[in-house]
C-alpha cells in the first residue's frame, strides 16, 4: 500500500506495537503530526520541553522494560532532547528518538532549525540514522527499534527530512531483519561457565555484585533462584536495585561511594567476586588499585567491552545474563554441585558483625525533619509497593538506602549520567506504563526546578504523581562536598528565591502540601496517598545539613568509609 | 606498542566519523587513517594505526568492534603482516643536488615521478620506518612539500579479513 513518509511513521510504531509516543511539534514534523491526528492506534502525549519527552519515553522503558519512543522537532527540538538521550545512553536503556530534519535539499545549508542531529547525537547514542529516501524509511525504523532492544540496550536517533514525510512509497512492515555488521551474543561460552562453577563452589568468601544489567537482561528471576540456592551474600548497583529483593537477608544493600558498610566491606574481603551485568564504574569501585584485591573476579555481561575495561577480571563470560544464569543453575541441579557451607558459615558470621554497625543510623529529631524519616515512612506507607523515580543529589541516594526495592523495574533513576531533572518526566513515564500503580517522584528543590514545567504535562493527562519535595534550601550533595572537601565554602550551592511550592503546584492545577514538623509526615504521606487521583506535590522542609553516611571520598578504597 | 588495525565498515556516510569520533572521544591516539571503498562497494576498508598498552588496544578493538558499522575487524600486527605507505615528496634540485637525490631515489627504490629546472618530485613506497628515513636522508633545506598517505596493511599468507 502506499504511503506518505510521515503515514509510514505512524503506521510503522502500530505494527511495532508501540502504544505511547512523547514529543512536542514543530515545523520539520508537522506531516507526522498530521498523520498523528487522523488515527488512534498511537498516543501521542504532549510534554512540555523536549527534554520531558525523552525522560518520559525513558521512563516508560525502565518501568516496562520495552522501549520508549519521543518525536521531536528539528533543530532545538533535536538539542533540548539530547540531555534526555544522554541519560538513556549512559544507563543502557533502549530508546527511539525520532527527530524532524529540514528538507534534503536544504541539509547544510545553515537552513531555520537546522542542526546536524546526527552528528551531535553521534557520540550519546548506540546508533543513529538519517533517512534520504523514503522508500527506505520503513527498514529503517525497524533496524533502530532492532538495534536499540537487543544486546546491550541503548538510544537510537532516526533523523527524518520533512520531504521524506511528505514523499510516497510502499510500505509492508518490516518482520524479519538481519544486519551483517551487528549480531549480538547470547548464549555464554560453556567452558567459562563451567570454570565459573568451579570457582564459585571453592570460594570461601564469595560475593555476588550486580548491576542494572540483570533488570535489562530479564535475568532478576534466575539471580534470585541462584542466589539463595547457593546461599552467597549479594549487593546490587544503584542502577541494580530490585534485581534481587530488598528485604532479604542475603541482601547487603547498595555498594559504592554511598553503599552500605557491610557490603563495601564484604567485596574488599571476598575471595571470588561474581559481576552481573555491572560495569565496575568508578562510583561502585573507588580506587581500583585497592578494588577487591584479594578476590577473583568472575564477570558476566553482555557487552565485551564493559568485560576488563576499568577491573581486570579472571573469568569473563560473554551473553545474556539470564541465559547465564539458568545455565548455571541447570548445570549445578544436574551435577548436584555443593558450595562450602562451613566456610561460607564464618564468612556471614563476619558480614553480621558489619552488618551490626547499623551503618545507616541517623539522629532523628523532634523538631527538624530528617530527610532519611520521609524515605523511611514513604517505604512504609507505600508497602514498598510504589514506582520511585528519583531526580539526582542527596534524595537520590537517601531513597536508595532507605526504600527497600523487592521487584526489579521499580526504581527508576539516573544513575550513569546524574541527571537533574530526570526524576518528574521520567515518573510520567512510568505512570503511563503503570495507571493503576502509586508512582513517586523523589526530589529535592534545585533537581524539580530543572524540569517543573511537566507539571503541566502532568495536569493535562491526569497523572497522580505523588512528588515527595525534600527541600532543604541547598543543592544538599555540591553543599556536602563543599563542606567535606571545600572547608565550607559554600559557593552557590544556596538555593536563594525559591517559589512557594505549594502555591506553584496549585496554579498547576494539583495539590500542594508543605510539611515542616517531624509529626506530620506521616499524616501527610497517608492523605496523600489517599488521592488517588490527583498529583500531590509534598514540600518536606527538611533538615539543611544532613549529610549522607557511609561515605567513601573518591579515590579511597571500599575499606575506607567514613562511617557517621 | 604500535598496532595497525584494519577494519571492514559498511560503506556509509558518517561511518568514518563514527569511528574518528570514537578515538577522540576515548581519548585513544590515530597515528594515521586511511580509507577506501573495497571489491565490494558496500564495504569500505580502513586502515587505523594506533599506539597503546595491551589493555587499551583490547579495548579499542572491542569499542570498534561494538559500533554498529564496523563488521569484521583485525589486528594485523597480532600476526605476520605486509605494511605499506606511500610518500610523494617536493625537492629544490639544482645544481649538484639534482645528482645525489637521483642516486638516494635510487637507493630507496623510489622513483621521480615529475620534474622541473628547478625541483623533483619522488614517489617512494614502503614501510613507514622506509619513508621516514629517506626523509632523514634528504636536506631539509631541499624539501619544499611532503604528503604521506598513511599506513594500509595485509595480512601475509592466508590470513585474509573478508566476509
Amino acid at each position: 500500500m502506499e504511503l506518505t513518509g510521515a503515514e509510514i511513521v505512524v503506521r510503522f510504531l502500530k505494527d511495532e506495537g508501540v502504544k505511547y509516543v512523547f514529543g512536542y511539534p514543530g515545523g520539520a514534523v508537522l506531516h507526522i503530526y498530521d498523520a498523528l491526528y487522523k488515527q488512534q492506534d498511537v498516543e501521542h502525549i504532549l510534554v512540555r520541553h523536549e527534554q520531558g519527552a525523552t525522560h518520559a519515553a525513558d521512563g516508560y522503558a525502565r518501568a516496562t522494560g520495552k522501549p520508549g519512543v519521543a518525536l521531536v522537532t528539528s533543530g532545538p527540538g533535536a538539542t533540548n532532547a539530547v540531555t534526555g538521550i544522554a541519560t538513556a545512553y549512559m544507563d543502557s536503556i533502549p530508546l527511539v528518538v525520532l527527530t524532524g530534519q529540514v528538507p534534503t535539499h536544504l541539509i547544510g545549508n545553515d537552513a531555520f532549525q537546522e542542526v546536524d542531529s546526527v552528528g551531535i547525537t553521534r557520540p550519546c547514542v548506540k546508533h543513529n540514522f538519517l533517512v534520504k529516501d523514503v522508500r527506505d524509511l520503513a527498514m529503517i525504523l525497524k533496524k533502530a527499534f532492532y538495534i536499540a532492544t537487543t544486546g546491550r540496550p541503548g538510544p537510537v536517533v532516526v533523523d527524518i527530512p520533512k520531504d521524506v514525510t511528505a514523499a510516497k512509497a510502499d510500505y509492508k512492515y518490516p518482520k524479519q531483519i538481519a544486519l551483517r555488521s551487528y549480531r549480538p551474543v547470547t548464549k555464554g561460552h560453556i567452558g567459562q561457565i563451567k570454570r565459573a562453577l568451579k570457582l564459585m563452589m571453592a570460594a570461601e568468601r564469595p560475593m555476588i555484585y550486580t548491576g542494572g544489567g540483570v533488570i535489562l537482561g530479564g535475568g532478576s528471576g534466575s539471580l534470585t533462584e541462584l542466589t539463595r540456592l547457593l546461599g552467597f551474600p549479594i549487593t546490587n548497583t544503584l542502577m541494580g536495585l530490585g534485581a534481587y529483593p530488598g528485604t532479604d537477608k542475603q541482601f547487603l544493600g547498595m555498594l559504592g561511594m554511598h553503599g552500605t558498610y557491610e557490603a563495601n566491606m564484604a567485596m574488599h574481603h571476598c575471595d571470588v567476586l561474581i559481576a552481573i551485568g555491572a560495569r565496575f564504574d568508578d562510583r561502585v569501585t573507588g580506587n581500583v588499585e585497592k578494588f577487591c584485591s584479594k578476590a577473583k573476579i568472575i564477570h558476566i555481561d553482555i557487552d565485551p567491552s564493559s568485560i576488563s575495561k576499568n577491573v581486570r577480571v579472571d573469568i569473563p563470560i560473554v551473553g545474556n545474563v539470564d541465559n547465564v544464569l539458568k545455565e548455571m543453575l541447570r548445570i549445578i541441579k544436574e551435577k548436584n554441585l555443593k558450595p562450602r557451607r562451613e566456610a561460607l558459615k564464618a564468612w556471614w558470621a563476619q558480614i553480621e558483625e558489619w552488618r551490626a554497625t547499623d551503618c545507616l543510623k541517623y539522629q532523628q529529631s523532634d523538631e527538624v525533619i530528617k530527610p532519611q524519616y520521609v524515605l523511611e515512612q514513604l517505604y512504609k506507607v507505600t508497602r514498598g509497593n510504589a514506582f520511585v523515580t528519583s531526580d539526582v543529589g542527596q534524595h537520590q541516594m537517601w531513597a536508595a538506602q532507605f526504600y527497600k526495592f523487592d521487584k526489579p523495574h521499580r526504581w527508576i533513576n539516573s544513575g550513569g549520567l546524574g541527571t537533574m531533572g530526570f526524576g518528574l518526566p521520567a515518573a510520567m513515564g512510568a505512570q503511563f506504563a503503570h495507571p493503576r500503580s502509586t508512582v513517586v517522584c523523589v526530589t529535592g528543590e534545585g533537581s524539580i526546578q530543572m524540569c517543573i514545567q511537566e507539571l503541566s504535562t502532568c495536569l493535562q493527562y491526569g497523572l497522580p504523581i505523588k512528588i515527595v519535595n525534600l527541600n532543604n534550601r541547598y543543592l544538599g550533595m555540591v553543599r556536602q562536598w563543599q563542606e567535606f572537601f571545600y572547608q565550607g565554602r559554600y559557593a552557590m550551592s544556596y538555593m536563594d528565591a525559591l517559589p512557594d511550592f505549594v502555591r506553584l503546584a496549585e496554579s498547576y492545577g494539583h495539590v500542594g502540601m508543605r510539611i515542616e514538623k517531624p509529626a506530620e509526615v506521616v499524616p501527610a504521606l497517608k492523605e496523600a496517598m489517599k488521592m488517588k487521583d490527583r498529583l500531590v506535590f509534598m514540600d518536606f522542609i527538611t533538615d539543611q545539613t544532613e549529610n549522607v553516611y557511609p561515605m567513601i571520598p573518591a579515590g579511597a578504597g571500599l575499606n575506607e568509609m567514613i562511617l557517621v | 606498542m604500535r598496532h595497525i588495525i584494519s577494519i571492514l565498515l559498511e560503506n556509509e556516510a558518517g561511518a568514518l566519523s563514527r569511528v574518528a569520533g570514537l578515538f577522540s572521544a576515548r581519548g585513544y591516539n590515530i597515528e594515521s587513517l586511511t580509507v577506501a571503498p573495497t571489491e565490494d562497494p558496500s564495504l569500505s576498508r580502513m586502515t587505523v594505526v594506533t599506539r597503546g598498552s595491551d589493555e587499551i588496544i583490547e579495548q579499542i578493538t572491542k569499542q570498534l568492534n561494538k559500533l554498529i558499522d564496523v563488521v569484521k575487524l583485525q589486528d594485523l600486527t597480532e600476526g605476520a603482516h605486509i605494511e605499506r605507505e606511500m610518500l610523494l615528496i617536493k625537492v629544490k634540485a639544482v645544481d649538484g643536488a639534482r645528482e645525489e637525490l637521483m642516486r638516494l631515489t635510487d637507493i630507496f627504490r623510489g622513483s621521480i615521478i615529475d620534474v622541473t629546472g628547478q625541483t623533483f618530485t619522488i614517489e617512494l613506497t614502503g614501510t613507514s620506518e622506509k619513508l621516514d628515513a629517506f626523509i632523514e636522508a634528504v636536506d631539509d633545506k631541499l624539501i619544499l612539500e611532503t604528503v604521506r598517505s598513511g599506513v594500509t596493511g595485509i595480512a601475509r599468507g592466508e590470513r585474509a579479513l573478508r566476509l
